[in-house]
């Protein structure tokens, strides 16, 4: 383990220091100091421990067949290096385009090797201030009012060197191998030190207990020498493909899944292993049994002794001994180090594994330490990417822009628009946005609407577990109203029994666009920021509290949200419809009409035409206006017409009006009251 | 027939707002006998249907009640079922179960009775309250007799439509009343069952319904029949209106324009155009054919006169008509036709008159909100499959993009491909490019956002579209004019030299000011500033320099400060420092002070002295005038402006008698627009030249100069004064409404809601205001079981309603559109 250790500072300078022991497996591992990245580009006093002596150690062993499954897109066909970040899993950010994973390597699924290169690049190039071969042995508090949050970080290292630090960032992954106690847990090997050579299996009868991505890539390694491989794991299996959820099993993993459903021996079966015991018999084969039965016999515990489940029912699925049984149950986060006074506790049910954090990152028991990477992961665990490169590089710039506001009071970025962009605004993110992408209803960008709704700023990627704290932590204000644009999979599309490929299964309407079930962007409206309440007790599976108004943009198959009809005019009618206001675009000459014909003018026309920036038609647009009717010729066409036997209103009958409705209604008449 | 028109438009805002705020109202409401009567308000209508508490919940006849709510209510009549208990006696309640009748109020007055038979179906119903509301609207005769009393009646006055169905209550009597619905008061109509009146007209195939139209009132001669019109179309209620309206158009209309430009009502309509053509010395002759032509052709097609001697197009020398069709992009057909008949025979053989199918499914006619109104989305998706000239311009990546504005001065389009304005723009962009192709030392480039986002956001560019200009050794400088062809090749071209020129002799000066210099550059520039200084203010100097950059691309500005400068100030009366503003147009210059000298007072002096006393107002300049926050008189003039008049206005300008307005005229050959100003403004219009106040900024109110008064100083002077005294009215005030959304949107919450029924409880129509909130509230509870019942497939929000002939109507006239 590495931590680290500073000398003690003057108050006012943050010492942040990032742990950074790669952990986890495959392509889940901590940021090499991500985090460092974006303090160095912000100028700001950092120190990186590391145990080992370069970046990345956990890809040096990790994952053991060397083959990452984070895709390494090299092609898009698109130009967009925002939007290609969206089919890039391995990458960091930066911006140096040259620090782009596609670069070192050109294998889909690349070989970690490659990626330990590539961290021990980044640090490098980028300049990070690292401390190499520094194992953070403990971690206490110091409790000091001048501190910025009441207290320092106190780090010893191996060689019992101690550091202060104001803000302690932990980005040491999962590194702790999980363990289930049964009896004869002795006899089993780990995924962490089996064997790869698929020559030591041959012949033999495997069991391998776990169902996720590293028993299943160890089962593919070996599929093709083994008598069989049966897996046990508590529940079924998780595809991937089913779940939308990348650390399920992916399908580049699942051959096993094809020869046990085509009965070549190999096969499935769920257990709760703590159940259970393994017991080797003479031959030094092993045997699987009931905890129950061993506890009867106490005391003469081998194979040869003991009752099996076979012995009442003769046709138990796992009757036959093992030649060897692997244990691939993923890792834990290593607590150890850590003082009772962090109050760094681990979280409940499904993230045990985890330490307990807060949507914001920081510990729920100690202010200012913030978990990274992925140990973050229990924010969105099995939800979204928090636990992946490709998740967690998103979370991290979060987590670092919610420090700059926090310690020095710069505000979130953010940029401000007149309110005739704000279609195009949320037109571009959906459509290029890779933390949108990635992070799918867990970072959303927000969009701050100012007095009048005539402006708002645009707030990218933020955490929306915490928007009701969003004034605090980003120092912009919600008085006006906002918007919240995040992705999501349709409500009841996922998950590890849904058939995912059924007929109808994509959307093709915009009036349908709230059933989507493909990744697609959702657009909440509130008149007031919601409170910590709301947030907190919203409805079932709602990523948010429930908006005045939503929008749902039509799945679309390309992710190409562009359509004119399709995606962007029912995108501005609802937009309008939030704001009661007309948000769509005139040319110069409609915006004259206008000017003189009524006393207010659409936001268009006040933003652009009013200020010397109107749109002028061409000759050709012209053409088309007038055969639309969205603009009537107003060429003289002959005597009569020009007389006044033509009522106004009969003219706006003929083409759409561009005028809004209401025109009519000062006009009196007997009829209405009929 | 303008009442008509007025009940139509109504009707439309009408329907806009039920649809829009209570979108489901159109349940039946269910209420007590007491309660009923209470809620009859004083001339509004209501239909109720009186039963027993214990009868069925559902019956035919409800169900069709229950369809006709919505028809009814946009005619403003409520519909109601009213339960009558034991408790509560009404005389409207009667004895036994099938004896029970609905009821028409008018107030609490009962106007009719029916029994449930004869209200059959919703058309039924419809018909039925319509015939008995429009009593006297809609005369029902049985003989011939009647119809010849009531046509010797209306000679010279009101025109008839007169029809004829099989019975009463059925669809096409319906059709027929909702036309007199809205053109009742226009038009008599007169209505008969009667097979054998119909036959004595003459028609034929008597088994189907017929409307005529009775032209009486050209009729002066009071022995004179009526001509008549028959409708050729199926009787319907959108047929009816557009028969109607080819009524309305003028018989005959003289044009002297090219026929491909002529557009008429009946184009719109769907109809063709025939045009005979007329010389001179035949006029007469012509013009009777014409008329004859018409006749036989009204309802069919339009016809018109064409004068060729003044026209300016050619046309075939021995073509004496000419065909239109209705279709867009048909180019006009020539004939040479020796006999009037053939010119019938062949626009009945080349008329296609669509069958226009009413909807009978009401979930189709769901609104158009996916019917694009944003006209500039419109017009680029329509002009998507051109393609521009884009070779002209370069376009630039992440990899080129610095080398290209490293190595040449450049101007570069910021644009987004998927975004309308942005691609409108590049329109003007590329037409920039092609005028100034082979002659500009600038490079033109442009670079797609939504390929290249990362460069656009290094640039500082977060909307779309901005145009830039990088000069070596200089700050990028964004252009902030129109973004039209015009003004940014006058950007590009006056930023060929840098801004102030240094001029260094009193020669150059005067050169500089008589446009010698800058010949080819004035054209782009009317006015041309010098800065006049003693070598000695520095600081001047430098906020003038300042200045004259900020101004580069819009005017040209240049500086002089040798020694002898004096000679310059002297000789235009400035002292320094001062500005002479060269107005090359008229020859004049004027010199201006500069007492206060921070740049960018320099900026905002140079920019109001750039406004003229009396321009012409265009489309383009109107935004200069726009911010002075004055009321404008304007002039509007059918071609150039009457020298006398300008000279008027001159005149009351010079004596300050319209400090307080912006003083401009509009030349609507140069701005054909300003016709449909004229029209907001006037009704009918006055012949033109005419004068008018328009107070933009206070009120909105519009004051019309007397037509029959000659534009002279004293008049207006006199007419001014009136209007300060406040003694002149106003003809129109500007609608003052806000720009609210054109349309509504999905309501997808509800929907959602909807789906989830155990969230409809707290189902919130969506973005509604705080105020509407009180008046939906009924509403919503009745709603909601309605909402829940409905399969998700139809739960499309329908805010549109049923049977709602505007709404066909538009949908009809947009049919080329879709094509």
């Amino acid at each position: 383990h590495n931590l680290s250790s500073l000398q003690p500072l003057p108050p006012r300078l943050k010492r942040s220091s990032c742990l950074s022991p790669p952990s986890s497996w495959d392509y889940r591992h901590a940021p090499p100091c991500l985090m460092a990245y974006f303090l160095q580009r912000a100028g700001r006093d950092y120190e990186v421990f590391e145990r080992a002596p370069r970046p990345g150690s956990f890809f040096t062993r990790y994952p053991r067949h060397r083959k990452l499954i984070s895709i390494n897109k090299r092609y898009t066909g698109k130009a967009n290096a925002e939007f290609n970040l969206r089919h890039d899993w391995n990458s960091l950010l930066s911006h140096d385009p040259r620090l782009l994973f596609r670069h070192y390597s050109r294998a889909y699924f690349p070989d970690a090797r490659d990626m330990v290169r590539y961290l021990g690049d980044f640090a490098d190039t980028l300049g990070l201030r690292v401390q190499y071969n520094t194992t953070i042995a403990h971690v206490t508090l110091d409790k000091d009012r001048r501190a910025w949050n009441g207290h320092y970080f106190i780090l010893s290292d191996q060689k019992g060197q101690v550091h202060q630090c104001s803000v302690l960032l932990v980005a040491t992954g999962l590194s702790v191998p999980n363990q289930v106690d049964f009896p004869g847990s002795e006899n089993v090997e780990g995924y962490e030190t089996v064997s790869t050579d698929p020559e030591d299996f041959i012949g033999q009868n495997v069991l391998i207990l776990g169902r996720g991505n590293s028993a299943f890539e160890t089962a593919e390694n070996i599929l093709g020498v083994t008598n069989f491989i049966h897996m046990l794991s508590r529940s079924r299996v998780r595809l991937s493909w089913a779940t939308h959820y990348v650390g399920d099993l992916r399908a580049i993993n699942n051959g096993l899944l094809d020869t046990y459903q085509l009965k070549s021996l190999d096969g499935l079966l769920e257990s709760d292993l703590r159940d259970l015991a393994i017991l080797k018999d003479s031959k030094g084969k092993f045997h699987v049994t009931l905890k129950f039965f061993l506890e009867e016999a106490s005391t003469n515990q081998s194979a040869d002794a003991i009752t099996l489940p076979q012995d009442d029912n003769d046709n138990f699925a796992m009757r036959v001994p093992y030649d060897r049984v692997i244990r691939c149950l993923g890792w834990n986060f290593d607590f150890s180090i850590f003082n009772k006074s962090l109050r760094l506790n681990s979280g409940n049910a499904f993230g045990k594994k985890y330490p307990l954090i807060r949507a914001s990152y920081e510990s729920k028991g100690s202010r200012g330490l913030f978990i990274l990477g992925t140990a973050s992961h229990s924010v969105d665990y099995r939800k979204s990417a928090g636990g992946f490169i490709h998740g967690f590089r998103y979370t991290v710039r979060a987590v670092h822009r919610l420090l700059e506001h926090r310690h020095h009071c710069v505000a979130w970025p953010a940029t401000e628009l007149p309110i005739t962009q704000l279609t195009s605004s949320i037109v571009r993110r959906v459509n290029e946005a890779s933390g949108l992408y990635q992070m799918f209803g867990v970072l959303a960008d927000v969009i701050l609407l100012k007095e009048n709704a005539m402006a708002f700023e645009y707030l990218e990627e933020f955490p929306i577990q915490m928007l009701a704290q969003l004034e605090t932590l980003t120092g912009r204000k919600a008085r006006h109203g906002l918007f919240v644009i995040n992705m999501e999979y349709g409500r009841n599309f996922s998950g590890p029994d849904k058939d995912v490929f059924f007929d109808d299964r994509s959307v093709g309407h915009t009036e349908d666009a709230w059933q989507s079930n493909f990744l697609h962007p959702v657009i909440y409206y509130y008149r007031y920021l919601p409170t910590e309440q709301e947030v907190r007790f919203r409805p079932a599976h709602w990523p948010l509290p429930r908006p005045t108004a939503i929008h749902h943009i039509v799945e679309d198959f390309l992710t190409d949200w562009t359509a004119p009809i399709g995606h962007i005019l029912p995108l501005r009618r609802f937009l309008e419809n939030c704001l009661d206001t007309d948000l769509r675009s005139f040319y110069a000459e409609s915006c004259f009409l206008f000017a003189l014909t009524r006393q207010k003018l659409p936001p268009f026309c006040q933003q652009g035409y009013l200020r010397m920036q109107g749109l002028v038609s061409t000759e050709s647009l012209r053409q088309h206006r007038v055969e639309s009717r969205l603009l009537r010729d107003d060429a003289p066409t002959g005597r009569d017409l020009e007389d006044s036997s033509q009522h106004p209103g009969d003219q706006e009958l003929l083409g759409a009006p561009l005028a809004p409705g209401p025109l009519a209604q000062s006009l009196d008449s007997n009829k209405e009251e009929l | 027939m303008s009442s008509g028109f007025s009940v139509f438009r109504v009707g439309i805002s009408f329907v806009i707002m039920c649809s829009f705020y209570m979108p489901t109202v159109d349940s039946l409401l269910e209420l007590s006998p007491q309660k009923y009567f209470s809620t009859l308000q004083p001339g509004k209508a209501s239909l109720a249907y009186f039963c027993q508490a214990d009868s069925p919940r559902t019956s035919v006849f409800l169900e069709e009640l229950n369809e006709a709510v919505r028809p009814l209510q946009d005619y403003g009549i409520s519909v109601a079922k009213v339960n009558c208990v034991k408790e509560e006696i009404s005389r409207y309640c009667g004895k036994e179960k099938d004896l029970m009748k609905a009821y028409l109020f008018k107030g609490n007055i009962l106007l009719r009775e029916f029994p449930t038979d004869t209200l059959f179906d919703v058309n039924a119903i419809v018909a039925h309250v319509l015939f008995a509301l429009l009593f006297n609207e809609v005369k029902y005769i049985t003989n011939l007799e009647d119809l010849q009393n009531i046509e010797n009646a209306l000679k010279g006055k009101a025109n008839i439509i007169f029809s004829y169905v099989r019975a009463i209550g059925i669809p096409e009597h319906r059709a027929v009343m909702e036309a007199a619905f809205v053109y009742g008061t226009t038009y008599q109509f007169v209505l008969t069952t009667e097979i054998a009146l119909l036959e004595s007209l003459g028609s034929e195939d008597v088994e189907y319904a017929h409307l005529y139209f009775f032209h009486c009132k050209l009729v002066l001669d009071l022995t004179q029949q009526c001509r008549r019109t028959l409708m050729e179309q199926p009787l319907t209620t959108l047929n009816i209106h557009l028969f109607i309206k080819t009524m309305k158009a003028p018989l005959l209309t003289e044009v002297a324009e090219d026929p491909q430009q002529v557009s008429t009502v009946h184009l719109q309509l769907g109809l063709p155009l025939v045009f005979i053509v007329s010389q001179q010395a035949t006029y007469e002759a012509d013009r009777r054919t014409a008329e004859w032509v018409a006749w036989r052709l009204l309802g069919k097609a339009g016809v018109l006169l064409l004068l060729r001697d003044s026209l300016e197009v050619n046309i075939p020398q021995h073509a004496n008509v000419v065909f239109k069709r209705a279709e867009k992009g048909v180019p006009v057909e020539f004939l040479v036709l020796h006999d009037v008949d053939l010119i019938i025979s062949h626009v009945e053989h080349n008329t296609h008159i669509e069958e226009i199918q009413e909807d009978e499914d009401d979930d189709m006619e769901g609104p158009d909100i996916d019917v694009q109104d944003d006209e500039v989305a419109e017009t680029v998706f329509r002009d998507r499959k051109r393609k521009l000239p884009l070779e002209l311009t370069v376009e630039l990546t992440e990899e080129t993009f610095n080398a290209t504005v490293m190595a040449s001065d450049s101007i570069v389009l910021f644009y987004a491909g998927w975004q309308a304005v942005s691609m409108a723009f590049l329109q003007s962009y590329v037409d920039v490019a092609v005028k100034l192709k082979g002659t500009s030392t600038m490079l033109l480039t442009r670079i797609n956002c939504a390929d290249w986002s990362d460069v656009c956001t290094k640039q500082n560019v977060t909307e779309f579209p901005i145009v830039k200009m990088y000069k070596k050794g200089e700050n990028p400088v964004s252009y902030a004019g129109m973004l039209g062809t015009k003004d940014l090749l006058k950007f590009i071209q006056l930023n060929r030299i840098s801004y102030p020129v240094n001029i260094t002799s009193i020669q150059e000066a005067e050169e500089y000011l008589s446009g010698e210099l800058y010949k080819d550059l004035i054209s782009y520039s009317s006015v041309s500033v010098l800065g006049l200084f003693s070598p000695t203010m520095t600081t001047a100097k430098e906020d003038f320099s300042e200045a004259g950059n900020d101004l580069k691309g819009y005017v040209i500005t240049g500086i002089y400060s040798e020694e002898d400068v004096l000679l310059l100030s002297n000789k235009y009366a400035a002292s320094l420092p001062a500005l002479l503003l060269a107005r090359h147009t008229e020859g004049k210059i004027e010199s201006i002070p500069l007492a206060i000298t921070r740049a960018e007072d320099i900026v905002q002096i140079v920019t109001d002295a750039l406004l003229e006393m009396f321009p012409e107002i265009t489309v383009e300049n109107l935004p200069s005038y726009f911010r002075l926050q004055k009321p404008l008189l304007i002039l509007f003039s059918d071609g150039s402006i009457n020298p006398q008049y300008k000279k008027a206005m001159l005149t009351l300008v010079k004596q300050k008698y319209l400090d307080s307005l912006t003083p401009c005229w509009l030349n609507l050959k140069n701005t054909p627009v300003g016709r449909r100003i004229l029209r907001a403004y006037f009704d009918p219009l006055p012949p033109l030249p005419v004068l008018v106040l328009v107070n933009l900024h206070s009120g909105g109110q519009v004051f019309a100069f007397p037509s029959d008064q000659a534009i002279i100083e004293e008049n207006l002077v006199l007419w001014l004064k009136k209007l300060e005294a406040g003694l002149e009215n106003h003809i129109t005030i500007l609608p003052a409404q806000e720009w609210k959304p054109p349309l509504p949107a999905y309501d997808f919450l509800s929907m959602m809601d909807a789906a989830t029924s155990q969230h409809s409880t707290r189902k919130i129509p969506k973005c509604m205001k705080e105020t509407d909130v009180q008046e939906n509230d009924k509403e919503q509870h009745e709603d909601k079981s309605a909402v829940r019942k409905e399969p998700i497939e139809t739960l499309r929000i329908k805010h549109w309603n049923r049977s709602n002939w505007f709404k066909e109507a538009e949908k009809s006239f947009r049919h080329d559109k879709e094509l």
